[in-house]
């Protein structure tokens, strides 16, 4: 996957500004952010049309007024275990940007918390876990007022992270 | 009044392309000896147009070397020099160094300078080449200094009033540019009336109103002067009288006032139309769509000219559905269960009415194939002397519609078919003379609509393909093992191979190997297909098949497990259910069944998209879809045929990526999204191999 990351050639993590925003949303009880400029819209989870022979987190592709948009398992991103999508799921359409076109992706979280400040934080990079513990799409880690950890997501390495569909498969049919 | 000219670039490239086209075209058309002064017109207009636009946008290189062009075209059309085939090939290389120009002036790109100075001097060597033309020296600065002949008194200027129309700023043009271009010309003397020049209080800034009385005392040719005035004699009152040796202006003759044009003065007033210059006649019928360009517009992006009539029907047909609109949200605001009938009446009506507008909506991006042909004859033209051979080019079918982006696309694809055509196809005179063939080569260039397709035919009379030499060559470039049995279809579609080149000897028109694989590749990413029909010693026929819009696609709509895709309907050729006793093991695995003739491998859809849910597994209960691509059948295994629908294709690439076996996707009437496949990347999926024969990877 890191190959995958750095074969793609990907421009620096873009530097958010003062002042912005994150929407935080809750995967397995922990607490991750996005910057909000970047968040299309929140809808609720609805089946999605699976894409054959594509990587597991790559749930499938829905219908966003007419365009068609992949959607992405935060958890299975991050290596997590599968949990039954529940009520509370929603998925993210969030706008990424790579090699100058912008795109639409969905992510899927365990449910929405809250919008924060970026006053109301404290950034920190991020550190590293070693190869084993997939951080490439986390951007930096944050505090809250209230201690609790948020993760701050960098949402133009989203679809990387969640390559597209495995070239092993059909390769090895040639 | 300052206007920002930049945002005007744009059309005024575009329009210069378009000029240049047209000149091209009738260049080429062009017989030495007969002039069709239409023609010779229509090219003149054309230079003109281009000079006027590129002295406007300050491109005075463009100018100035148009300037050359048309002044060899004037005297062509004047009858004043004769049409010579050296002078059309020094206009046609000319029409390429002005292409040239004004693509690097489009991109910000550098000109080959060298080159257009070769251009020029040849364009001078042309117009200085006749030794009876008075004076045409002065070619470099402006106008050749020609007396005219037309007159018997010798005329030694010109005497010209001007009152423009209030109007005439409106239309882009200012008269202060007019009056310098007279000074160009020569000696000039200027008065200025401005008597109509209204009270302060009735004062319209953007009115023209003043007049003025021109003196030119050089002996210029009449159309010079009437061509300063050629873009505003709709939009102003015009006297050009001649001024006579005896300087008796009495018997001064008004020539030009009010020229008879038919043009619709009042209804082009009405419109902020900044047309430069009046459009070649051709184009008249066409109207304009363009946008004003952003700085940063994506060039390729372009625009699309589309015929009155089309959006006449398509506006129509908004009111219609507009009209049905209105109808049921009345049924709605008060409905009862009496209405029903009404409401399904109405219903179907929509229904008519959407399709109805999509079709129009389609229309609109349809243009002529002569779009991609009118490159052809020019091709033709320079290949065929470079090759030293005689061929004939005939165009079928020029008007015949296709979606833009086919056009866009299929471009050079054919230019590569028909090059090697004239390449490989048509044989040296000699050669043809030896052979009992007439010695002009024909090539055929058809385009005709079936059945939803769009089919081009590129047709030779040359020596058509030998299969066994392909076979040969194929065993020698190690692509192919002897032993290898094809039929001679197959042995011809061997030139689609990567690494296969017949030429004998390389030439800069083509055996380098690389193109008729991309030839194919093109072709099938526009979801078309490409065949061979060739006869030894009598021809060769390319067929070119494709879909006439890249946005809609018939479908057959299959079910997988829970999943459901869509079968593209060019590709199948029947759904059938197979019989326990059709079926064969290959191998002990492969999964191959016998359809009348012949075996074809069977493609578990379940197993190649990987379908976790429950689905048939047992070949008799499920449905067998016969498909076919790339020559290549198959039967896809599948549970259900769920019904035949027009889908609209979606891009799955523009937000995720490329997947195999998928070529996009398209929503259904429940909202949810499927995908549709692609025949030729699910048989590579499933790795069948059973075909009789394979040929190694092309694509």
């Amino acid at each position: 996957m890191t190959a995958t990351a750095e074969q793609l050639d990907i421009a620096p993590l873009s530097t958010e500004e003062a002042g912005s925003q994150y929407l935080t949303f809750t995967v397995a009880g922990e607490t991750y952010g996005v910057d909000i400029l970047r968040v299309q819209e929140i809808r609720g989870w609805e089946p999605v049309t699976r894409i054959p022979n594509a990587h597991d987190c790559v749930r499938g592709v829905l219908n966003l007024r007419g365009a068609i948009v992949p959607v992405y398992d935060l958890r299975l991103m991050l290596e997590l275990d599968w949990v039954d999508y529940s009520a509370e799921t929603v998925v993210v359409i969030i706008k990424v940007r790579q090699r100058d076109s912008e795109k639409h992706v969905g992510v899927i979280v365990d449910a929405v918390s809250d919008v924060i400040n970026e006053n109301d934080i404290e950034i920190s990079s991020s550190p590293s876990f070693g190869e084993h513990i997939k951080t490439e799409f986390i951007a930096s880690l944050a505090t809250a007022r209230a201690g609790a950890m948020v993760m701050l997501l960098d949402a133009d390495r989203l679809p990387i992270a969640g390559a597209n569909s495995s070239d092993e498969d059909h390769q090895a049919d040639e | 009044m300052s206007i920002d000219m930049a945002q005007f670039h744009q059309v005024f490239f575009e329009e210069s392309f378009e000029g240049l086209d047209i000149m091209e075209s009738g260049l080429l058309d062009m017989d030495p000896g007969a002039v069709d002064s239409e023609q010779i017109n229509a090219i003149f207009r054309a230079a003109h147009s281009i000079k006027g636009g590129a002295g406007t946008f300050g491109f005075a290189d463009i100018s100035g070397f148009t300037h050359t062009m048309e002044t060899l075209l004037d005297e062509m059309r004047d009858g004043r020099r004769e049409i010579t085939t050296d002078a059309v090939d020094v206009l046609l290389k000319s029409v390429d160094v002005l292409r040239d120009m004004l693509t690097a002036a489009q991109d910000g790109g550098e000109v080959d300078q060298a080159n257009v100075d070769t251009q020029s001097a040849e364009l001078k060597r042309v117009l200085d080449s006749r030794p009876g033309q008075e004076a045409p020296a002065a070619v470099s600065d402006g106008e050749s200094e020609t007396v005219s002949e037309a007159t018997s008194a010798p005329v030694i200027g010109w005497h010209v009033v001007f009152r423009p129309h209030a109007h005439l700023m409106r239309t882009g043009n200012d008269p202060l540019r007019l009056l310098k271009e007279f000074r160009d010309l020569g000696d000039t003397s200027v008065s200025c009336d401005i008597g109509g020049i209204p009270e302060f209080h009735e004062y319209e800034p953007e009115d023209a109103c003043l007049s003025w009385d021109i003196h030119l005392h050089e002996a210029v040719d009449k159309y010079q002067v009437q061509e300063i005035f050629d873009w505003v004699e709709d939009d102003c009152d015009l006297a050009i009288m001649e001024i006579h040796d005896e300087s008796a202006p009495a018997e001064a003759t008004p020539a030009a006032s009010e020229a008879p044009s038919p043009a619709p003065a009042p209804a082009a007033e009405s419109k902020p139309d900044l047309k430069l210059a009046d459009p070649p006649p051709e184009r008249r019928a066409g109207v304009d769509r363009r946008k004003p360009s952003k700085p940063a517009a994506n060039t390729s992006a372009g625009s699309i000219r589309v015929d009155v009539p089309k959006i006449d029907s398509l506006i129509n047909m908004v009111g219609e559905l507009v009209i049905t609109q209105s109808m049921l949200s009345m049924l709605g605001e008060d409905f009862d269960m009496q209405d029903v009938p009404k409401l399904l009446e109405g219903l179907a009506q929509l229904e008519r009415h959407t399709r109805e507008l999509q079709e129009s909506v389609m229309q609109v991006r349809m243009m002529p194939i002569s779009f991609t042909f009118s490159r052809f004859p020019r091709l033709v033209r320079d290949l065929s002397s470079k090759l030293n051979k005689k061929i004939e080019l005939k165009m079928i079918g020029e008007s015949t519609e296709v979606d833009k982006t086919v056009i866009e696309k299929i471009g050079d694809p054919l230019v590569h078919l028909v090059r090697n055509s004239l390449d490989h196809g048509i044989e040296l005179p000699e050669v043809r003379a030896a052979a009992g063939k007439p010695e002009t080569g024909t090539v055929v260039l058809n385009a005709y609509h079936k059945g939803g397709n769009i089919v081009i035919e590129i047709k030779d009379d040359g020596k058509g393909l030998d299969g066994d030499f392909l076979f040969n060559k194929a065993v020698s470039k190690g692509l192919l093992k002897e032993d290898d049995v094809l039929t001679q279809q197959q042995k011809y579609e061997l030139i689609f191979m990567a690494g296969f080149s017949t030429a004998e000897q390389i030439s800069d028109v083509s055996g380098r190997g690389v193109g008729m694989d991309v030839v194919r590749k093109n072709i099938n990413e526009l979801g078309g297909s490409i065949e061979i029909e060739s006869e030894l010693g009598v021809g060769t026929s390319i067929v070119i098949r494709l879909p006439l819009t890249l946005a809609i696609l018939d479908g057959q709509v299959v079910r997988v497990g829970d999943e459901t895709y869509i079968v593209p309907l060019v590709s199948i050729i029947e759904s059938i259910q197979v019989r326990p006793e059709m079926i064969n093991l290959v191998g002990g695995k492969g999964e191959a069944f016998k359809l009348r003739d012949e075996y074809l491998p069977i493609v578990r859809m379940h197993e190649v998209f990987d379908v976790s849910a429950e689905h048939v597994e047992e070949l008799t209960e499920g449905l067998l879809v016969i498909v076919e691509a790339e020559g290549r059948k198959c039967g896809l295994f599948v549970d259900d045929l769920l019904g035949q629908h027009q889908v609209v294709i979606k891009s799955l690439e523009e937000n995720y990526g490329n997947v195999e076996g998928v070529s996009g996707a398209t929503i259904l009437g429940d909202g949810s999204v499927a995908l549709i496949l692609d025949i030729t990347g699910v048989i590579r999926l499933s790795g069948a191999r059973q075909d009789d024969f394979r040929l190694p990877r092309s694509a």
